[in-house]
């Protein structure tokens, strides 16, 4: 997301779901929306039923890249090389939309030197895809008249996760596509509210509406609000937070609602780190992975329990509301309510829509959203007063950087932080399945579906599969330099040779004791989506 | 308005529209009823269950609805003794093959038959013949099909084939025998079924229900509670089901502006978790190695001593908090304000990036 700020403007898809069935040319990348996302998936299908050509960028050969058009089966790790390379055959075959470059974009002159550098033959050696599937993609790409690039977590759970975003952000402004309904660019989040958390300030360099902690104007107002004075500087983000913990230099974190302990690249590291800790607390549903560290637990409501909103990854700001009281007695926002109380800091909030109105009148995108309005009208950010309608395609006119311009951005391929090598032979891609959902703690408890799916399955091609002599059910032990795991095999077309996946969905056979410490140095975000790992039977 | 604007007359009422809406769309944007069976807003126009049949200005034969673009100046009637008379056969013609069950039917209170059956006062006793005696379908965790109450409307084929895309399952078979059905009539599975449910939330009578909400009450006895998915980032709205304090069903919201009553397998079926007895149901506070059962006012007590303790020892920058994308965003916002106005810092973060 912050690739997409930097280039753009703001962190957030530039469209609405609503806008895809429109879509004449679908480039979806990094994202298995039939599984990782079903209902999105639905409206792309939908799409396609109209006749859209589909490009697919993504090493699984998933339900939509057997149906694409074009199937760009890059390398893990290569997105950017494909990215610049499609940069280039467009820029040589004069296919950009100069009048939109001119107008609305700055630094095209060093991108466009950049790219120079990826020609073909250079992108075909660094991402394994035919030449001739790129000039396919990058032509029907920029032929389109409604063109929309859906990303998903295959752009940036990778060490350059950000720069992925940005080399997206990239071809679409080479081609002008975006800033109009189903033409722009759409990021499929993960979680329920990865966009509203986003917004909404639990971030140590942002104050709420992404205002800088270090400006004094944003600070003032709310310092004036909060009547408390703001640091000024930075704070941790939580992966140095932990690494401090390891060091004896960091003592006490309130955890509400994760589990570092299983979800994080490199637990073991993280659980280190936990334990280091003089004093945890955790609040959470369930028992997890990381509640085994904690001091304290306090019980969590479920979204069933409790009044709020979720904001989707389209923008959307939507109700979640109180179906039945608290299991446990309280919710989430009473407790902190209650612990602000007791250690001095006054917070008096009758109701969430107390709190949606404090964040309506510090947060710019929030301005207009209210609980009132919400019970009759369908909001999406920007939503700056009472009287806005909402906003459902961002940067028609202008952008939202300073002066109002995109900026292109000078990217290089740097591949994967771990390529497999002699030792260990094959890169693992982790994901998800339709049927389950991250750390499982909510699905596993779900009667019918464990009885569907009740284990992990590493998916591993053919090929592969008849080199290690391994057929489809039968157990196999996957290492990598971290840990090692023993889960049945899959054989299937939808890996590659030399490619394997697994999800993250089991405690039993947890993937993230082999994935990789790398991750991006800009947010942190862990590189998921390859590490290299060697299979035995 | 643009030149493109028509205007209709349905029973009197001027309504404007334009030239690709069909007779049944104008009518409902103007609140004018027309009873359908086998249409669904999802789907295409299908024409195939003939309810919506309405009587148009200077054309002959009554004209269904559903299918019909509407033109210029088009006068429409929807309530003629004569249109009446034909939908009444037409339910009666359903009711004769049909088990008449609505006292133990899981359906009843939603079932558009039922409600059809009720306003034209038909009993299903005027056509008399063989009827279907097959056996409930439910070899699979959460569809329960009973071919028996099925009308043939297609929806749950249609929304499984042109919605879903997953050929699960097509109408099978022909005349008396044909039935919607997966293929050699295998039970659903992984290999042949995404139990996204979608043909449940189609179905205008009992035929498809959701198995895991069997027996725990019916429509009229359960509060509606329209709220959004917490699983993924997409932002589906369905309505949760309440009977005593319990969560028994998920039930489509087909107003909702993302997912229009679609759902996936674990926005419909993944609410287990909701009352699943290992929920955290106490706080519990560490001595020595083992946890132990608190007061929420032990427990708040204890959580404040020791943070005051650490801030005082070590300072502002010791201490931090972990927000969540799983949470709403008053909370998150709430834990952004209570790091920085109780401790303090700015070490506060979530896993937006995870």
């Amino acid at each position: 997301m912050a690739g997409l700020a930097t280039s753009l403007g703001a962190g957030a898809a530039t469209n609405s779901l609503a806008q895809m069935p429109d879509i004449d040319t679908l480039f979806l990348f990094g994202s298995n929306p039939t599984e990782a996302h079903p209902i999105v998936s639905l409206y792309l299908k939908k799409a396609l039923r109209k006749g859209a050509k589909l490009i697919v960028g993504d090493p699984r050969k998933t339900w939509m890249a057997k149906r694409a058009d074009v199937w760009l089966n890059l390398k893990p790790g290569s997105n950017i090389a494909i990215m610049n390379g499609l940069a280039h055959v467009i820029l040589k075959n004069g296919w950009e939309n100069r009048d939109f470059i001119e107008k609305r974009t700055e630094s095209f002159e060093a991108f466009k030197r950049q790219v120079e550098k990826y020609d073909l033959k250079t992108v075909e050696r660094l991402t394994g895809v035919k030449a001739d599937d790129i000039v396919e993609a990058a032509r029907l790409y920029s032929h389109a008249d409604k063109a929309m690039i859906v990303y998903g977590l295959g752009v940036t759970e990778h060490q350059t996760g950000t720069e992925n975003s940005m080399s997206i952000a990239n071809l679409a402004l080479l081609c002008g596509h975006i800033g109009r309904p189903s033409t722009g660019i759409m990021a499929l989040r993960g979680q329920n509210n990865v966009q509203g958390a986003s917004d909404l300030g639990p971030l140590p360099a942002t104050l709420p509406g992404y205002q800088s902690v270090s400006d004094p104007a944003v600070r003032a107002k709310f310092e004036k609000a909060w009547k408390v004075p703001i640091d000024p500087v930075p704070g941790l983000k939580s992966v140095e937070m932990l690494d401090r913990a390891c060091h004896g230099k960091f003592k006490g974190i309130f955890i509400l609602g994760e589990d570092p302990a299983h979800t994080d690249p490199n637990v073991h590291e993280v659980r280190k780190a936990l334990s280091s800790l003089e004093f945890l607390v955790v609040q959470d549903i369930f028992h997890t992975e990381t509640t085994k560290y904690a001091d304290v637990i306090l019980p969590g409501a479920s979204f069933a329990e409790k009044d709020g909103t979720f904001t989707n990854g389209e923008r959307r700001v939507q109700r979640v509301r109180k179906a039945i009281e608290p299991i446990a007695g309280m919710a989430e926002w009473e407790v902190i309510c209650k612990l602000a109380n007791r250690m001095g800091y006054p917070m008096t909030y009758e109701h969430p829509s107390d709190i949606m109105d404090e964040i309506a009148s510090l947060t710019p995108q929030y301005g207009g959203i209210s609980y009132e309005r919400l019970e009759t009208e369908s909001l999406q950010w920007p939503c700056p007063t009472k009287d806005h309608p909402g906003t459902k395609t961002m940067y028609t006119d202008l952008f939202s950087r300073p002066g109002g311009l995109a900026k292109f951005m000078v990217l290089d391929h740097k591949g994967p932080g771990e390529a497999a090598d002699r030792e260990y032979p094959y890169t693992l891609i982790t994901g998800r399945i339709r049927e389950h959902y991250n750390n499982g703690s909510m699905t596993r408890r779900a009667k019918g579906i464990m009885k569907l799916v009740s284990e992990e399955m590493i998916e591993i091609s053919p090929a592969d599969a008849e080199k290690l002599n391994i057929e489809d059910g039968d157990y196999v032990k996957v290492s990598s330099r971290r840990g090692k795991v023993n889960v049945r095999a899959k054989v299937t077309r939808r890996s590659q040779k030399g490619n394997v996946f697994m999800t993250f969905h089991y405690a039993d056979a947890l993937v993230n004791l082999l994935t990789s410490e790398h991750k991006d140095p800009i947010t942190g975000t862990p590189e998921y989506k390859a590490c290299a790992v060697k299979i035995e039977k | 308005m643009s030149d493109n604007t028509l205007k209709v007359k349905i029973n009197g009422k001027q309504i404007e529209c334009s030239p690709h809406e069909t007779i049944l769309q104008v009518a409902k944007r103007g609140n004018v009823y027309i009873p359908t069976l086998c249409h669904d807003d999802r789907l295409e126009p299908y024409g195939g269950c003939r309810l919506c049949l309405v009587k148009v200005d200077r054309i002959p034969r009554p004209l269904p609805a559903c299918t019909t673009p509407v033109a210029d100046n088009m006068e429409i009637l929807t309530e003629t003794d004569e249109i009446r008379k034909i939908r009444a056969n037409i339910i009666d013609l359903l009711l004769s093959n049909h088990p008449n069950d609505c006292m133990r039917c899981e359906a009843t209170g939603s079932c558009t038959l039922q409600d059809l059956s009720y306003e034209y006062n038909v009993k299903g006793a005027r056509f008399y013949g063989e009827k279907w005696n097959l056996p409930i379908r439910d070899d699979n965790p959460f569809i329960t099909f009973e071919p028996n109450k099925c009308i043939l409307c297609g929806r749950c084929t249609r929304i499984c084939n042109e919605v879903v895309m997953a050929g699960t399952i097509e109408l099978t078979g022909r005349g008396f025998r044909a039935l919607p059905d997966t293929s050699f009539g295998k039970p659903r599975t992984l290999k042949n079924c995404e139990f996204c449910g979608q043909c449940v939330s189609t179905c205008p009578t009992g035929a498809l229900t959701d198995k895991k909400g069997r027996g725990k009450g019916r429509s009229f006895e359960l509060k509606k509670v329209r709220t959004t998915c917490s699983y993924c980032g997409t932002g589906c709205n369905f309505d949760l089901n309440v009977k005593e304090g319990k969560v028994v069903k998920v039930t489509s919201a087909y107003d909702a502006p993302v997912n229009h009553g679609n759902l996936c397998i674990k926005g419909r079926y993944g609410y287990d978790f909701i009352h699943s007895f290992e929920r955290i149901k106490h706080p519990l506070i560490r001595k020595g190695d083992r946890m132990h059962t608190v007061s929420w006012d032990e427990a708040l007590d204890h959580v404040a001593d020791s943070f005051r303790k650490l801030l005082k020892k070590h300072g502002p920058g010791s201490v931090g908090g972990f927000s969540s994308s799983r949470c709403t965003n008053e909370e998150n916002f709430l834990l952004s304000k209570f790091v920085r106005t109780v401790f303090r810092s700015n070490n506060v973060d979530n896993c937006a990036r995870v």
